[in-house]
């Protein structure tokens, strides 16, 4: 017999709308069509284009054409430059990937799905400007031209690797090409970009920062802590949120992305928020460039949400087919990034099958090839650096127990 | 009493000398530092235009303006996220955490980023930052406001520990620290900051103009970090101390009427394994002081450390002076303070414990 007036409370957990063996269902998504959102101009307020946070920034249409105030008007030449890289980034990803099946490196992860982010933003910044990234932008260092070899040898710790074996596959670090050492442990690059924007702003120069985080992981504190800062202090960086959907096994309600979008994050910090198509190389330039002149005029940080969807699994040590409909990715409704831009280029006449065929030809034949290089100077375990790098650079200069602790190895 | 090691004031660049108390010294480090390197910036929680509650930012703001000294967001994982991303730029940003019991939001940002930035990256970035905070207790802080969280950043590969004892060296050695290229945590005993406090919390404090060390150059000198300093010489026992313990283990070998060696670690990484080894070869017996808690505490480290290299040569089993094993209470600070009665009554136990 209950005896109390007031009523039973219950707990909700966010579902996804979709598990194994359902039929994706994406009727919840609200995309705006292709031109219909505003471009507001670049010294607006938050307040003003609060509006945007909740919008869906998209250039090109279904029919493959470029529309409406957001098209950045891309000469055929740079959108083909960045169509190749985003091929080549592909082909980088299915051969290091088969690499981790064939036992020749402990660990890979794809961005398939989402190359046209780091390609077009890595394009679009300059490398005095600083990326500080989490591993699925591998397409920015691949839209740099930085070797792919190098990039292997990384992959297999061998005896190349530009970071000396220290570091898990794919986490890079190549301060030449604006691309900041990468960390495992999740948002924390976010404020460290706030702070490298602001040294440069504190110095008079004209540098920015640009900073990625999924959306699973804006909801570490790091990810407000530079909110908070970039705001404050009016940092020239750009703060991207990835989202696309998935954090390993938990979707991107999980994350918060139920009750708001993650572009409106921003608003409560005071900060322009932008969310685009992430799938749209166009619009992803145009979202880009906007928040890049804002930084670069000194009138601080913007947040854009890049609404995209991880097409592979989230590592090589995952099977998203536990958790996700089987189909989810091909029945993804803005469609793949490479073959948007694609069909686009192809309208306008800049591109057409043949092209296409022989781009993908020689995206596998330059991975080949620095495959090839880099195996031959060995795959994880078969070479590697000297073990007497392990002791150096911890400090700048070795202190008496490294250098106790080194001859212990016998190195 | 005081072993005069200080360095003479002609090593000094700047003209004078004057008698400073740590806050003092700690200014006048980084204002030295700022007025000769435009890289170097100070910022934290109150840390700008009211100079840090401490005082120890005092007038930068002012002097060196806005940009250079400023307030920060409550928000200690920012602030030194910040810091980390400015010494990539290539700055050397000195950012204060106000008490060192708020460290620990920052703990990520300083273990897992700092100090992991040159290795991590085959040296192409570094993290030259430091991170100053108020340590330790003996001031009525209560839990929050008195903890020794060092040893958390000594078992940590790629990080510096320093901590000093006196205003001669906290300005040497933060200048050091903010040269060093490498990321420093730079403890400071806030018992410290105004006068030598001995632990005879019911006895008269002598000022820091006083001491010898408190006679500090107003110009730019760096104590180098990694050498201890002998602050009394003896031959009957070493005793090993940093920060507020110094002047608690030299009252105490008083105290004891024992004629101990009081070596000031001033760094803890790097350590002055040279130091420890010849004083505890010479005495032949040690005893350790610190106030953080005793188990996993920096005592535990410097204990292994003195028994693998100086087994033979001991007397007696290696004492430890340190902290209890509970949270800093508040009504009973001075139980859980580590006083000179308990120094002195280790150094007897060392002195008729031997063989
Ligand atoms: C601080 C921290 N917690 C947990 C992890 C383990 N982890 C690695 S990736 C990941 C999911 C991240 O998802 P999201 O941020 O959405 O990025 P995505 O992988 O989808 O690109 C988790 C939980 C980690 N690396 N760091």
């Amino acid at each position: 017999m209950n005896k109390k007036n007031s009523q039973p409370l219950s707990l909700r957990v966010p579902e996804p709308s979709g598990r194994p063996g359902d039929t994706p269902d994406f009727s919840h998504l609200q995309m705006d069509p292709a031109g219909v959102v505003e471009r507001p101009e670049v010294g607006s307020t938050p307040y003003q284009m609060r509006d945007l946070a909740f919008r869906l920034i998209r250039v090109l249409d279904d029919e493959g054409a470029a529309v409406g105030p957001w098209n950045p008007r891309l000469d055929p030449e740079t959108m083909r430059r960045g169509l190749k890289a985003m091929i080549l980034t592909r082909a980088f990803d299915d051969r290091m990937h088969r690499a981790h099946r064939q036992g020749k490196t402990s660990f890979y992860m794809k961005c398939t799905g989402e190359e046209a982010i780091a390609v077009a933003q890595g394009m679009i910044l300059s490398r005095e400007d600083m990326g500080f990234p989490t591993y699925r932008q591998q397409g920015l260092l691949i839209a740099r031209g930085y070797p792919l070899v190098a990039m292997m040898n990384q992959i297999y710790s061998n005896a190349e690797d530009p970071i000396k074996g220290r570091q898990l596959p794919i986490m890079y670090s190549a301060k030449d090409y604006g691309f900041f050492t990468i960390s495992g442990n999740l948002g924390t690059q976010v404020p460290q970009a706030v702070g490298w924007a602001m040294a440069s702003a504190y110095k008079g120069d004209d540098k920015i920062a640009i900073s990625w985080i999924g959306d699973g992981a804006t909801a570490e504190g790091d990810f407000h802590n530079a909110l908070t800062f970039a705001s404050v202090y009016r940092a020239p960086v750009i703060l991207n949120v990835v989202n696309n959907q998935w954090a390993i096994s938990s979707f991107q309600g999980i994350a918060g992305g139920l009750e708001t979008t993650f572009a409106s994050k921003a608003i409560g910090y005071g900060l322009p928020a932008l969310r685009v198509d992430g799938n749209d190389f166009l619009a992803v330039w145009a979202a880009t460039q906007w928040a890049e002149e804002r930084a670069r005029s000194n009138q601080g940080a913007t947040v854009i949400e890049l609404f995209t969807y991880r097409g592979a699994p989230h590592s090589t040590s995952d099977d998203p087919s536990r958790y996700r409909p089987g189909d989810e990715h091909e029945k993804w409704p803005l469609g793949d990034p490479i073959e948007r831009l694609r069909q686009h280029l192809t309208v306008i006449g800049e591109w057409d099958d043949e092209r296409h065929a022989a781009a993908l030809k020689d995206a596998v034949e330059q991975v080949r090839a620095a495959g090839k290089e880099s195996e031959a100077i060995g795959t994880l375990g078969q070479s590697r650096p000297s073990v007497k790098t392990m002791f150096e650079e911890v400090y700048a200069t070795e202190d008496w127990r490294l250098i106790e602790q080194r001859r212990e190895v016998g190195v | 009493m005081v072993d005069q090691n200080a360095a003479p004031a002609s090593q000094a660049t700047g003209a004078g000398v004057v008698p400073m108390n740590m806050i003092q010294a700690l200014n006048s480090a980084i204002d030295v530092k700022m007025a000769e390197d435009a890289n170097v910036l100070s910022f934290g929680e109150d840390a700008g235009y009211f100079g840090g509650v401490f005082r120890v930012t005092d007038k930068l703001q002012q002097k060196h303006g806005l940009t250079r000294s400023f307030d920060a967001p409550i928000s200690e994982c920012g602030i030194v996220a910040a810091a980390i991303g400015m010494g990539a730029y290539g700055l050397r940003p000195v950012v204060e955490i106000q008490f060192a019991d708020y460290i620990y939001p920052a703990y990520d940002q300083i273990v897992s980023e700092a100090a992991k930035m040159r290795y991590r990256s085959g040296g192409q970035f570094t993290s030259p930052i430091t991170v100053r905070s108020p340590y330790g207790g003996g001031i009525f802080g209560g839990q929050t406001h008195s903890q020794s969280p060092e040893s958390l950043f000594t078992h940590i590969a790629g990080l510096k520990v320093v901590i000093p004892s006196n205003p001669y060296d906290a300005k040497g050695l933060l200048t050091a620290a903010i040269e060093d290229d490498d990321p420093v945590v730079f403890f400071e005993p806030k018992r410290l900051y105004n006068g030598p406090f001995d632990g005879w919390h019911e006895k008269p404090v002598s000022p820091w103009k006083a001491q010898d060390l408190a006679q500090v150059p107003t110009g730019k000198y760096v104590e180098p970090i990694g050498k201890a300093r002998v602050m009394r010489e003896g031959n009957d026992v070493t005793i090993l101390a940093y920060g507020t313990m110094v002047w608690v283990a030299l009252a105490g070998s008083e105290h004891a009427g024992v004629d101990a060696e009081v070596i000031d670690l001033r760094s803890l990484v790097p350590l002055d394994i040279e130091a420890i080894e010849a004083s505890v070869n010479k005495t032949g017996r040690c005893v350790i002081v610190h106030e953080a808690p005793k188990t996993s505490g920096f005592g535990g480290e410097l204990s292994a450390l003195v028994q693998e290299r100086c087994f033979y040569s001991l007397e007696a089993p290696i004492a430890r002076v340190t902290g209890w094993d509970t949270p800093y209470p508040h009504a009973f600070e001075w139980e859980y303070f580590p006083g000179p009665q308990r120094v002195a009554d280790a150094l007897k136990s060392v002195m008729t414990g031997g063989r």
